[in-house]
Formats: C-alpha cells, sequence, structure tokens
C-alpha cells in the first residue's frame, strides 16, 4: 500500500478485494506516520489504541459482508481543538497540557461511525487563533513542502498532516481561514462548510459566531464525503442548521458549462505578481471549461480585517473566562486568594497571541467603547454579508484567491501581529458572511510553493461549490 | 490610536490577566498599533443597517431551520448526565465531589 497516496476509494476497494485488512493498514499509517512526524510536527500525540480499535470493527463488518461505512479503514487526523473522550486534547495551549476530555465532540462520533480510523490529534495555534501554526505552545508546524516555511494556521498540523501524506483526510477549524488559508500553503483541499453545517458540539470555543469544523483532504472528493460524514443537524448544538444535507459527490461530474462565476475585483489589488499570475491562469481554465466569469464587486471587503478582529476577540475574551484554573488541568502554583489564582493561572498558561487577543476583545467590549467597536463592527458584518447576497442575485459561486501570497517564513511576522492579520484578509470574509467556501489547488510558484483557489457558494449550496471545485481539480487548475 | 499603559493594566484586570512589565509594554505597542487600523471602520456609512445578530438572517430560504418551524417541542426525557466524577476528572484540585478553590469567605 502506497500509504501518502490513498484515497478513500482506494482504502475501502482493498478493503473489500481483501488485500489488506483495516488493523494492517492503521498499523501501517500509524508507523509511517510516526517515522515522517519528526520533520513536520503536524501531530502533537497519536491514539494508536482507538485506531486498531475503531480498524477492527471495521474489519468484523467486512468479515460479516456488512457495508462497513463511507469512511472505511481511512486514516484520518483530527485537530487538536476538537474533543475526544480518553485522549488528549490541548488545544496548543499549556493551559491544556494534560486534558483528558470526558466526551467526544459530534464530528468525531460520526466519523468514526462511519468507519474513520482517527490515528491522532493535529498540532494548531494555540486556540486556534494565529495564522502560521507558530502560537502552539507546543512548537510550530513546518510546511512539508518547504520546511524554512509555516503550513499556515491555524489548522497548520491538520494541512501538513495531508500534504505530507501521514493522514488521507483531517479534521479543522476555520474562524477566519484557519482551513482554507493552509490549504492553500500546503497544496491540499480545505473546505469551511455554511455556518450551522457541522455541529460545533466538542469543538472548543474561540468565537462562537464564527466557528466551523471543516475538512481537508488531498482531492475535493474526498473532502466532500468527509463532509457528508459529519454534516448535518445535532440536537446537541442549538445553532447546527436543520436543513436537510444534499448529496455531496453527484455535483462531482466535471460538468459547469455555462455556470456564472464572480471575480471580486477587491480580492486582485494585493497580489504577489506569481499569486496573481497563476489566479488569472486558473480564471482561464475555467473559462475554457465553459463558465462565465465576470467582474464583481464586494465593496465593504476592505473593513473585514477591523470587523474581524473586533467580533472574534470579544468573543474570544468571553469564551476562554472558563480557562481560570478551577476546571480545567492548569493551576499557578503562585496562588494566594482566588483572584490571585485566576490572574497567575491565565497569565502564566496562556501565550502571547491569546493574551493579545483577550485583551483587544476585552478592550471593545469595556464600558464606553462597545458601540464605537462592537456594535459598529455587527453593522459592518451586515454589509459584508450583504455583498455577498447581492452578488449571489448575478453568480452561482464566487472564485478568488485564499490568500495574497504563498507560503511564508517560519518567523517571517510573528514579531507583527498587524500583518498576520491583514494576511487573512481573503478568508474572513466567507466567515463573516456564514457562507460555505473552499481552498482547492491552482498551482505552483516557480520555488514550488502551493497557490490556492478559494470557491465560495450561497449558504447551503456547498453543491455549487463542490461542482467547481472538482472540474478545475481535474482540469489541472492553472495548469 | 494611541493607549497609555495605564490602559492596558486596567484592561488586563478586568480579564482577570497578570501580565509582565514587559508584556505591558508590548500590549500598548500592539493594541495601539491594532486599533489605528480598526480605526478605518468610522469610514464606512452603516446608518440604518441592522447589526448582525443572526449569522444565517441572510440565507435565505436555502436556509430553512425547521425549528423554527416545528409545532412540538422534543420530548423531556431523561439522558443520563455526564456525572460528577467525570466533570471533576480534569480539576487542579477537587475533593468530597466539588471543585476547590482558595478560600473566599473568611470566617
Amino acid at each position: 500500500m502506497d500509504i501518502p497516496s490513498l484515497t478513500i476509494d482506494q482504502v475501502r476497494e482493498s478493503l473489500l478485494a481483501r488485500r489488506f485488512s483495516a488493523v494492517e493498514l492503521a498499523r501501517e499509517a500509524l508507523s509511517f506516520a510516526e517515522a515522517r512526524n519528526p520533520s513536520t510536527n503536524a501531530y502533537l500525540h497519536f491514539s494508536p489504541e482507538r485506531a486498531l480499535r475503531s480498524a477492527a470493527r471495521v474489519d468484523e463488518k467486512v468479515a460479516r459482508g456488512e457495508d462497513p461505512g463511507p469512511l472505511a479503514g481511512v486514516p484520518i487526523a483530527v485537530k487538536d481543538v476538537i474533543v475526544t473522550k480518553g485522549v488528549r486534547t490541548t488545544c496548543g495551549s499549556m493551559l491544556l497540557a494534560h486534558y483528558i476530555p470526558p466526551y467526544d465532540a459530534t464530528a468525531v462520533t460520526r466519523l468514526e461511525e462511519a468507519g474513520g480510523v482517527i490515528l491522532g490529534k493535529t498540532n494548531c495555534d494555540e486556540f486556534a487563533m494565529g495564522s502560521s501554526n507558530e502560537n502552539s505552545a507546543f512548537g510550530p508546524v513546518r510546511n512539508p513542502l518547504a520546511p524554512d516555511r509555516v503550513p499556515g494556521g491555524s489548522s497548520g498540523g491538520s494541512a501538513a498532516a495531508v500534504a505530507q501524506g501521514t493522514a488521507v483526510l483531517a479534521l479543522g477549524s476555520d474562524t477566519g481561514g484557519s482551513i482554507r488559508q493552509p490549504a492553500s500553503f500546503c497544496g491540499v483541499v480545505g473546505v469551511t462548510p455554511t455556518y450551522g453545517r457541522v455541529s460545533r458540539y466538542g469543538l472548543t470555543a474561540f468565537a462562537s459566531s464564527l466557528d466551523h469544523i471543516g475538512t481537508l483532504a488531498r482531492t475535493v472528493r474526498d473532502a466532500a464525503v468527509l463532509l457528508q460524514a459529519i454534516a448535518g443537524h445535532d440536537p446537541l448544538d442549538a445553532t447546527s442548521a436543520e436543513a436537510p444535507v444534499p448529496d455531496y459527490t453527484h455535483p462531482l461530474n466535471g460538468d459547469v458549462k455555462g455556470m456564472k462565476l464572480g471575480l471580486p475585483r477587491e480580492y486582485l489589488k494585493d497580489l504577489t505578481s506569481e499569486t496573481g499570475d497563476l489566479i488569472a491562469k486558473g480564471i482561464d481554465t475555467l473559462r475554457k471549461l465553459g463558465c462565465e466569469v465576470r467582474d464583481i464587486s464586494l465593496p465593504a471587503t476592505d473593513y473585514a480585517v477591523a470587523c474581524y478582529y473586533i467580533l472574534a476577540t470579544a468573543e474570544a475574551s468571553s469564551n476562554l473566562a472558563r480557562y481560570d484554573g478551577v476546571r480545567y488541568t492548569f493551576r499557578s502554583e503562585s496562588s494566594g486568594t482566588l483572584s490571585d489564582m485566576y490572574r497567575h493561572t491565565r497569565g502564566e498558561g496562556f501565550g502571547a497571541e491569546c493574551k493579545r487577543r483577550i485583551m483587544l476583545g476585552t478592550y471593545v467590549l469595556s464600558a464606553g467603547y462597545y458601540d464605537a467597536y462592537y456594535l459598529k463592527a455587527q453593522k459592518v458584518r451586515t454589509l459584508i454579508a450583504r455583498d455577498f447576497a447581492r452578488a449571489f442575485s448575478e453568480v452561482d459561486a464566487i472564485v478568488a484567491p485564499v490568500s495574497p501570497f504563498p507560503a511564508f517564513k517560519l518567523g517571517e511576522k510573528i514579531d507583527d501581529p498587524l500583518a498576520m492579520y491583514l494576511s487573512d484578509i481573503y478568508t474572513i470574509t466567507g466567515d463573516l458572511a456564514g457562507i460555505p467556501c473552499m481552498s482547492v489547488p491552482c498551482g505552483r510558484t516557480a520555488e514550488g510553493l502551493p497557490v490556492g483557489m478559494q470557491i465560495l457558494a450561497r449558504h447551503f449550496d456547498e453543491p455549487s461549490m463542490f461542482r467547481v471545485a472538482y472540474a478545475f481539480e481535474r482540469a489541472g487548475g492553472a495548469n | 490610536m494611541k493607549i497609555t499603559e495605564q490602559e492596558v493594566r486596567y484592561v488586563a484586570d478586568l480579564a482577570n490577566l497578570s501580565l509582565s512589565e514587559e508584556e505591558v509594554h508590548r500590549f500598548r505597542a500592539d493594541l495601539s498599533e491594532i486599533l489605528g487600523h480598526i480605526e478605518k471602520l468610522k469610514d464606512i456609512d452603516t446608518a440604518g443597517v441592522e447589526p448582525m445578530a443572526q449569522v444565517l438572517y441572510e440565507a435565505g430560504d436555502t436556509a430553512i431551520l425547521r425549528a423554527e418551524l416545528r409545532e412540538e417541542l422534543r420530548a423531556d426525557r431523561e439522558r443520563p448526565p455526564l456525572g460528577a466524577q467525570a466533570a471533576l476528572a480534569n480539576a487542579p484540585q477537587a475533593g468530597a465531589g466539588y471543585f476547590k478553590v482558595p478560600k473566599v469567605v473568611e470566617r
């Protein structure tokens, strides 16, 4: 078996043809991943017992002639902000270095019910706050395609594992681009579904009005099949949508003739020349496939970063209040009074970026500033959502770059938080509007760095998004 | 937008966050720069615009959440709770079925 290039279909065929068993695959995949991991630091820890248990269940089903499920035996990595019962879940934070969750996230339960095999938990920026994976308390992740560069963030470990071949699929989370940007930097497919499409039960909360669980894979089909397995209403998450889940593989037929695509001019202004060239060639490919690509305008885009960093930090300052030294493993040694205990636990436990965001979020919510910041940002968020709604009255989907530039060097932006925030410019808009959006590989720079094409669609119209992405992938992207 | 070290200390206090002197200096500079960027929101006209309080507000018919149309509430069935032991398992200090914290009330 060629572990680094496996697809869901190949695993399934091999299991049903008895070329290997799910347990054999799990063993092989684990030892492959453990051997490769030191070069990227993509996984924080492995879960061999759980993986072998899941794999054994798949083998039993195959032996009995039952359907082993759409993800049967497929090795999957799970971002370490998503809880796994009995398997350490750190959120990339010292605060949770020893946290063993007492329950499973719904997405985890569902992918295992579908036959998936969780190999381990992937590195990420602390509490998913970052665009480079350099904010992990357990060391940065290296881009498997360029070890001196970042994999993107915050789902950097998930993207790196899929790119490196140490997982076939991965779960990530996206609040401002944390799936699409690392997918773009590592040359894999990354999907952020519609807000509410996938239950967040068991996703550690960062900014609740923006948080999504989504999927990473090497092919559009695999990303769609994983999403299919985890999507749908969950009584344990009141924000999960009850809208029926359509068949995501049905639109994967290569036919995009006559589709109307919008290319927002605000997303083309600040691209590096190589990124701009690759995006332009990718657009040519879509035209050759029969799409009608038109220039559109999303005028509120320029305000998106400011809007996002008010709302996301305000929500984070509230969500992270729970890490106070009472319930979640870490308590400062130097605690006297209750108040001292809170302050020192948080001061010692959180890394610099979490503190910065807690400070910013607390500031914008503090007395006298609410109207100028939070309320204003909520109004701007309405305008950003309306921009998209207006565009979708004319086009079926929107195509755009994911990031203004390819993967940057480790250390390049870590001391300049504003520059890091501004690098999210093209991805945070989709989260603010709550629409489905994804990154699909477009091409590579002369240096071999991947550049992703972003595809955005109407709320709950993942099928149109996947239709475009699949045709684009099959046509070879920009090449 | 310039904020002072005094404001940084005030906000850290609101957030129950102990900061080193170095962090106070650093965050004064960082927050000033980020808030400076955020100032640009003053340039966009939001008169008469409703603040977004519901993410799928503009989602339209494709997003019909059946819960809103439901005539009945879900059945009120008992479910097993997490249980005190599991809930306390990650506590830095627990005892007698409770989370323990430093003494709050002087006797």
